[in-house]
């Protein structure tokens, strides 16, 4: 364990009674009073998370437009025309058309901040380092700041308590507050379905602040038990499960990240890794796609379950990549690819389970609608 | 009460044996939503996987702990997971099962021996 990683609240979760989990090349988290009391928690009232081992990287350069420009080389989006104060979701791909990873970026008016997941982040700096280095745009990890995000309805009168401002800011605004004397990188975002925070604090002042949110009222610890179950009911994607390097956004249903001007018959059409594969797939459409799924027993389906078309016999013809328990669904909830004309809402298939196929429903995504402040 | 090194228990009214897990592993797998027990009537094999157990996280699988046949189950079980978590050494046991050979049984640990094997 000692090769192990820790955030600037380690101490802080363990005095809290967490049961931590190797993640990433970190020791976080994985649960504190339960999953499902943690769960509930976030979306009745407010869950405060860990996510300091997600990297978070700035991109500088002469002015933001051209930092834009460099990323959009990289990432299929309209980083240029993202206001300042706004931010953004979006995908690193491949030449293959794959994903490398998902991201959230700002505009920080003369810089854009990045942050990426916790397992990609090495491969990710390294990516962005080869790519915009050349185009005169710096790329630097930042290593002194924790990363909390406060999520679920209580999040706003919580955090509007050390900031007024905050309750201002509407999704995925980003804004610099000073909360309890320290001057945070705030944004209105999660990845729980829920309204919320993510706030990029020194690391000295991590755990004071931490604990200055965890004592109001509804506001408790939630760790990475409850953030899969709950970005699994919001229909989410978990890196590596739903998406990855062999999956385009096209087929992972992630076409909404790419903006018009960035597809065939944009003013800045295609220029990022894998677009002669995306752009003709977002016209023509893809063999398979990710859907959601709910199995129709009690028992859940999880990542790796074989999905059939058939209760017997027949070929395979798809796979779950993230499944669970959904404590506010109340019942098993799964994501998983499907051909595309089994990926219709209502569709009955079969996965299999401890060698007998059990039936599952194609639903909607999300299974919980999202509660944001638009 | 009698403990296996799988974390159950076993309670021996006689007849039958009683089994279920115990509170330590209730406490490690965290909140049960789904139990699927075996069929009464089942004659199964000591070691053998007879009980399925998904908590939100993880599913686990739980062994028969002696040679016999399943006689009862406890359904309530199945429809309420979260008794598991609740009272697992109590109302929430899991099956009964007349042994065949119940000479493991007295290689099973007692509670204090128990106690010192999860530490």
């Amino acid at each position: 364990m000692s090769d192990l990683a820790t955030t600037p609240l380690y101490d802080l979760h363990l005095e809290l009674g967490a049961r931590m989990v190797p993640f990433a090349g970190y020791s976080m988290p994985v649960q504190f009073d339960g999953i499902m009391a943690e769960h509930t928690r976030t979306r009745e009232a407010a869950g405060l998370f860990d996510v300091s081992h997600m990297g978070q990287v700035i991109l500088s350069g002469q002015d933001y437009a051209t930092i834009a420009a460099g990323f959009e080389t990289l990432v299929p989006v309209n980083a240029i025309g993202l206001a300042a104060g706004r931010q953004r979701y979006g995908l690193l791909t491949n030449a293959l058309g794959g994903i490398e990873d998902d991201l959230m970026f700002a505009n920080k008016g003369d810089h854009m901040l990045v942050v990426v997941n916790a397992a990609c982040k090495a491969d990710d700096i390294a990516l962005m380092k080869a790519g915009l280095e050349p185009l005169g745009i710096t790329v630097t990890e930042v290593t002194d700041r924790a990363l909390i995000a406060l999520q679920g309805p209580g999040a706003e009168p919580a955090l509007s308590r050390l900031a007024p401002a905050a309750a201002e800011m509407r999704f995925m605004d980003v804004a610099d507050l000073e909360l309890e004397g320290v001057t945070c990188w705030v944004s209105r975002s999660g990845y729980t379905g829920e309204d919320g925070y993510e706030i990029s604090v020194p690391e000295a002042q991590a755990e004071a602040l931490a604990r200055t949110l965890l004592d109001m009222d509804g506001v408790g610890p939630v760790g990475l038990g409850a953030r899969d179950s709950l970005r699994l009911e919001a229909g989410l994607c978990l890196y590596n499960n739903d998406i990855g390097s062999t999956t385009t956004p096209v087929e992972a249903g992630l076409i909404w990240s790419i903006q018009k001007v960035r597809r065939a018959g944009g003013d800045r059409e295609g220029g990022f890794p894998g677009a002669q594969v995306i752009l003709p797939q977002i016209e023509s459409g893809v063999p398979r796609t990710r859907v959601g799924l709910r199995p129709e027993g009690r028992a859940p389906m999880r990542e790796g379950v074989v999905l059939f078309a058939e209760p017997e016999e027949g070929e395979a013809i798809g796979v779950i990549t993230s499944g669970g328990f959904g404590p506010t669904v109340g019942g098993p909830v799964a994501m998983g690819y499907l051909p595309i004309d089994m990926a219709v809402p209502g569709t009955q298939v079969f996965g299999e389970l401890r060698g007998k196929r059990l039936p599952l429903t194609v639903h909607t995504l999300p299974f919980v609608a999202a509660n944001f402040k638009r | 009460m009698k403990f296996t090194e799988e974390h159950e228990w076993l309670q021996d009214e006689g007849e039958i044996v009683v089994v279920g897990i115990t509170s330590h592993a209730a406490e490690q797998l965290g909140d049960v939503v789904f139990v699927e027990l075996p069929e009464v009537g089942t004659e199964v094999t000591k070691d053998e996987e007879i009980v399925v157990i998904e908590s939100v996280k993880a599913a686990s699988d739980i062994l028969a702990p002696l040679d016999g046949e399943i006689v009862e189950i406890n359904d309530a079980i199945v429809d309420t997971p979260a008794m598991v978590n609740d009272d697992p050494q109590g109302e929430a046991w899991f099956f009964k099962m007349k042994p065949s050979d119940r000479a493991p049984m007295d290689e099973m640990m007692d509670e204090a021996g128990y106690q010192a094997f999860i530490g």
